[in-house]
């Protein structure tokens, strides 16, 4: 059995310390929201301030001097779980900042938000409490400066196909491909459209083609996208036969490495309850099983 | 081709995947003042600013050329901005030149810019619209297909691709602007990079950066102390990305471009008359197949080219001495960056990666799906 006891070891209303005029100075001015450092008689500022030059033991000039309020951080440690005394309640870094024209630096909180933010060198501004008391808590934390703002932009469109696109849709819907032929140089283009763009001129002639076609090329993609079902992903053009344009499309039910150029496919329609104006009507293409068409 | 007009002024910011020290407009300034003092001029000598980038989409600002005005010192003068796609830092560059061909001004400053940083260019590309059901994902996707047929059509070895990948790295460590640095680069550290868009893999690809491009240029009687870089000819062409019969290999559009360069240069051999090129190349395999686009290499033969090493640094016609997009792709001025870097190899002020005695120089830009393209070749001599 062990034996276990609390304790509580507390001075009834907290110890008082004294300042003497080196620090008193240093936390009056703290709660009236400016930070000083006294100069030494070699000419370096302390921050924060001591009676005494540490290095040579001589005591320090009447000389106080404004210093920050920004500051630069020289090292750091990250806080990844706070206790109970810590000034932050969430990760933070200890760090030491020399604050300009300091010539030694400062221990504070440095409330950064994540470790990654965290490199000597970062620049940093103190985040004041509303009420001061002359305490270094007066500085709830330093912050780092804002070098970036986020800038969200979002425009929202009503979308609706145009005369030829919905048209082509409206074929879509129904299990078919609706093309154009062009009345003067005779090429089919698909998905259908109002105008030729070799010759320029209005298109008049629809056609069907049939959902069998070609693929002329290919990338394997090893990149995932939404709208493919697996990675890698093939995404290739598809000539449908009796049309002179490709379509880039999805191939499916085959291995992405087994794919050639040339291969014979034909598209896979969703189930007719399912399809709308859409080209999510079409799951992919999928080979015919046909020999190979010559390029 | 108009008047005589000569780029007297270059400016160029460091390319890095993330410039957080400074805003676009302090991005835009920092190339602009460079290529002013490069002119030895000030804002005041300016008669009109051009600036071009690409989709709107990739920073979220719309129209930034009116946020811009001010920033590039165009209060109170003309002001235009250039858009076609990845092209368009070439087009910048030719919109201002034609100004001064055309006699409407002295001198005009050039500017292209991208922060790709502010957010994501494949999502930019890839808006995925409603009633389409396009499966192309990013860039990479759709350019992959199209060199897999030319790997099929010319029988080029898989390796080719990574070649260039290689040699535009090492060419990069010789530029101090360049954003990829990968000392040691080789074969084998591209073929272990992860396969992205099969046949691309990952170092076949250009990185994402920030980065500005500035050129201020002149009529020919209003140059200053600077060396000069002479417009030798100018074209740009476009055409359609759905059209029956499109050659997406080898587009038609380009081959017009670079015929129509070559006939204002008197190039008739590009391969011999032409001393240095910055091609915009944006995966390997874009190297082999302009070199045939842009006739310094016989259909099926522009990989040959690369594999003999004529395109290396010290071979007989280097191209992308800078380390091309390859190396550095703030998108926007990519293609100004390819005429900033002929510019200065025919001025002999390309440090480390200038191409000795280089007297003739192609800058050249694509974009869209190979649909537009840009091109200018200058001259140490007054043509």
């Amino acid at each position: 059995m062990t034996l276990e006891a609390r304790h509580v070891l507390e001075f009834p209303g907290g110890y008082t310390r004294t300042t003497g005029p080196v620090i008193g100075r240093f936390l009056t001015e703290l709660r009236d929201g400016r930070l000083v450092g006294v100069r030494t008689a070699g000419g370096r500022t302390l921050v924060p301030p001591l009676e005494y030059d540490p290095g040579t033991g001589d005591a320090v000039t009447g000389d106080f001097v404004e210093v920050g309020p920004a500051g630069t951080v020289e090292s750091w440690s990250w806080v990844h779980a706070p206790r109970a005394g810590h000034p932050l309640d969430r990760p933070f870094a200890w760090a030491l900042i020399r604050l300009d024209g300091a010539d030694t630096s400062l221990v504070h909180a440095v409330d950064a938000g994540d470790v990654k933010a965290m490199r000597p060198g970062l620049r940093v501004r103190p985040r004041w409490r509303a009420e001061r008391t002359g305490q270094i808590t007066d500085i709830e934390s330093f912050v780092p400066e804002v070098t970036r703002i986020v800038s969200p932009v979002r425009t929202e469109y009503v979308l609706k196909p145009g005369l030829a696109l919905a048209r082509f849709l409206e074929g879509v819907a129904a299990g078919v491909f609706v093309g154009c032929r062009c009345g003067s140089c005779h090429k089919v283009y698909v998905p259908y459209r109002l105008s030729c763009p070799e010759c320029g001129i209005a298109i008049t002639e629809e056609v069907e083609v049939p959902d069998t076609g070609t693929i002329t090329t290919f990338a394997i993609n090893n990149l995932p996208d939404p709208r493919a079902p697996e990675v890698p992903f093939v995404s290739a053009y598809v000539l449908l036969d009796g049309s002179d344009v490709p379509m880039i499309t999805l191939v499916g039910g085959i291995a992405a490495h087994e794919v050639r150029q040339g291969m014979r496919v034909r598209a896979v329609w969703v189930p007719e309850e399912e399809r709308t104006a859409s080209m999510a009507n079409i799951k992919w293409f999928a080979p015919t099983g046909e020999p190979d068409a010559e390029l | 081709m108009g008047n005589p007009c000569a780029v007297i002024g270059i400016g160029q910011t460091h390319y890095t995947t993330k410039r957080r020290d400074v805003s676009i407009a302090g991005l835009v300034r920092e190339a602009a003042l460079r290529a002013l003092q490069d002119a030895g001029l000030t804002w005041k000598d300016i008669d009109a600013v051009v600036i071009g980038k690409a989709p709107d989409l990739f920073e979220g600002v719309m129209m930034p050329e009116a946020y811009l005005a001010d920033a590039l010192g165009a209060a109170g003068k003309p002001m235009m901005r250039v858009h076609t796609a990845g092209s368009v830092g070439g087009s910048t560059a030719l919109v201002g030149a034609s100004l001064i061909q055309g006699g409407v001004h002295d001198r005009v400053l050039v500017v292209a810019f991208e922060k790709q940083s502010e957010s994501n260019a494949t999502w930019a590309l890839s808006t995925h619209l409603p009633f389409s059901a396009s499966l192309v994902v990013g860039a990479g996707g759709y350019f992959a297909p199209h060199i897999r047929e030319y790997i099929r059509r010319s029988g080029a070895p898989e390796h080719i691709g990574h070649l260039v990948a290689v040699k535009d790295r090492r060419n990069a460590l010789k530029n101090p602007y360049a954003h990829l640095r990968i000392p040691g680069i080789d074969r084998k550290m591209v073929e272990s990079t992860p396969m992205l868009w099969e046949p691309i893999r990952y170092l076949d690809t250009c990185p994402s950066s920030d980065g500005a491009c500035a050129m201020v240029l002149a009529a020919g009687d209003k140059l200053t102390a600077s060396t000069p870089a002479w417009v030798l000819g100018t074209a740009m062409r476009s055409e359609p990305i759905f059209r029956a019969g499109r050659d997406t290999v080898n587009p038609q559009g380009g081959k017009d471009c670079a015929a129509d360069v070559y006939r204002q240069a008197g190039i008739t051999d590009p391969r011999r008359e032409i001393d240095v090129a910055e091609v915009y190349v944006p995966f390997s395999w874009y190297e082999p197949m302009w070199l045939e686009n842009l006739g310094f290499a016989a259909e099926g033969e522009g990989w040959k080219l690369t594999e003999s090493g004529a395109t290396a640094l010290d071979g007989d016609i280097p191209w992308n001495a800078s380390g091309g997009v390859l190396s550095s792709n703030p998108i926007g001025a990519s293609g100004l960056i390819r005429f900033a870097e002929a510019a200065l190899q025919v001025r002999g002020m390309a440090g480390e990666h200038q191409v000795d005695g280089a007297r003739r120089a192609l800058g050249h830009a694509y974009g869209g799906g190979a649909q537009f393209f840009a091109m200018w070749m200058v001259g140490s001599d007054r043509p």
